[in-house]
């Protein structure tokens, strides 16, 4: 597979990671063409009209959006470094908490006052089940990384920035003992520990993100 | 039951609909159990304990959640007959792009349509019929959203068409009148066996969705 990839995302984006790290663990060469979301590009309308966002793939020019879709196709082009599982029902399993995980979890941080006592339920809910679901295995893949990792792979970086700048606790290592171990070791891998956005940066992006969403609520009729 | 596969679901959900039409594309035998979703069964709440909600397969007594990945399952394990995704990988993730794209906007455009008045509705409906006409694009002169053969992204969105007649009557504008190339297209799918077995009569939908508005105070 000779031709080119390229990956429109941006350092702010956990979406643009999962998707550089499944490069990166397959070893494929790529160009990173950042962006920034607050201030999009004609590229990402080119690439991705319908959604208007990153990360989207671009494999010998034919542009694909969609992390977990791009997560899909990345595990079948290239086949080292498996990150599905082959049995038929794992896969389910393991596209079922990827899907899961980007819904739930995500909620908590944008809410605020009772809102946000309300979104907290759903969100630790979610991170129970994660946190029977890694109960016993190193990585949600077994002994290596695979899609779940990936897909699940904001939560130790990311979740700690929205705990800071949401003004909430989530990932307790108290009350996810397994999951807390989980998010250390992660960190720690190749590719990940060399991949991983800086922290004052995120803090500033996801601060200033969310002044612009509570302002957007208050200022609703 | 030689494939030992049970479907919870309810009848008018386009949900439990897509799976239908899979395992009738396998020509695969299964139990089909009616949920009450005021009153969900132990086994539902047992089998989704995540979301309960359906549709769920159950395969071997292992459940599956959520349509699309239920869907794509179906096609995994029964590779051999009736194939909904392609082989090539591009093709593969158009089609699973194209199937999400159906599920972040067609059903709740749909429901604001029939839940909403006025302003609020005029919306839904403008943005439903943009996201229609996307989906047409899509689809081009090709008799099927993958080609030549009926496939993932047809089984994800055909569903949906049993419901046009209520967002129709309740929304009073016509689908056809915007989008007349996407209705010859459900017509189509229509003509195949395992899609009109398994969609809900429109009429029936309709009467289902009155009962509904009048459920919640709708008018």
């Amino acid at each position: 597979m000779g031709e080119e990839v390229k990956l429109i995302g941006s350092i702010q984006s956990l979406f643009s990671f999962r998707v550089e790290w499944a490069l990166k663990l397959k070893g494929v060469e790529y160009e990173f063409i950042k962006e920034d979301v607050r201030n999009k590009s004609p590229l990402i309308f080119k690439y991705n009209p319908i959604h208007k966002k990153i990360p989207v793939l671009v494999h010998g020019g034919k542009p694909l959006p969609e992390s977990l879709v791009i997560l899909e196709y990345i595990d079948e082009t290239w086949k080292d470094c498996p990150l599905l599982p082959e049995d038929p029902y794992e896969r389910a399993m393991a596209r079922f908490w990827a899907k899961y995980a980007d819904e739930k979890v995500w909620q908590a941080y944008v809410a605020e006052g009772e809102e946000k006592e309300k979104a907290m339920g759903p969100a630790l809910e979610s991170l129970a089940f994660l946190e029977k679901e890694i109960k016993g295995k190193k990585f949600f893949g077994g002994e290596k990384i695979g899609f779940l990792d990936l897909a699940v792979g904001w939560v130790p970086h990311w979740l700690n920035v929205l705990e800071e700048v949401g003004s909430m606790k989530l990932l307790d290592a108290e009350k996810f003992p397994s999951l807390h171990e989980w998010a250390e070791n992660f960190i720690q891998i190749s590719p990940i520990k060399e991949c991983i956005p800086p922290r004052d940066e995120l803090v500033s992006y996801f601060h200033a993100g969310l002044i612009y969403l509570r302002s957007l609520s208050a200022n609703k009729p | 039951m030689a494939d030992d596969i049970i479907l919870l679901d309810f009848w008018p959900s386009m949900f439990g609909m897509r799976v239908k039409i899979a395992l009738a594309e396998k020509d695969l035998k299964y139990e089909y159990r009616e949920e009450d979703l005021r009153n969900k069964s132990p086994l539902l709440l047992e089998m989704n304990p995540v979301h309960k909600k359906i549709p769920v397969l159950i395969h071997h007594g292992k459940p599956i959640c959520e349509s699309q990945i239920i869907v794509e399952y179906i096609d995994e394990v029964w590779k051999d007959k009736s194939p909904l995704l392609p082989s090539d990988p591009y093709e593969r993730a158009q089609a699973r792009f194209w199937a999400d794209y159906v599920d972040k906007k067609i059903f709740e455009l749909g429901r604001k349509i029939w839940t909403t008045k006025g302003e609020d509705q005029e919306a839904a409906k403008k943005e439903l019929i943009g996201c229609l006409k996307i989906l047409e694009g899509e689809l081009g002169e090709k008799p099927f959203f993958s080609g030549e053969n009926f496939g993932f992204v047809d089984v994800s969105l055909v569903t949906f068409s049993c419901w046009f007649y209520a967002y129709e009557r309740f929304g009073n504008f016509s689908i056809e009148a915007e989008c007349p190339k996407l209705i010859a297209w459900t017509k189509r799918c229509m003509q195949k066996e395992s899609v009109s077995s398994s969609l809900a009569d429109p009429f029936k939908i309709c009467g289902f969705v009155v009962l509904l508005r009048k459920k919640f105070g709708i008018e």
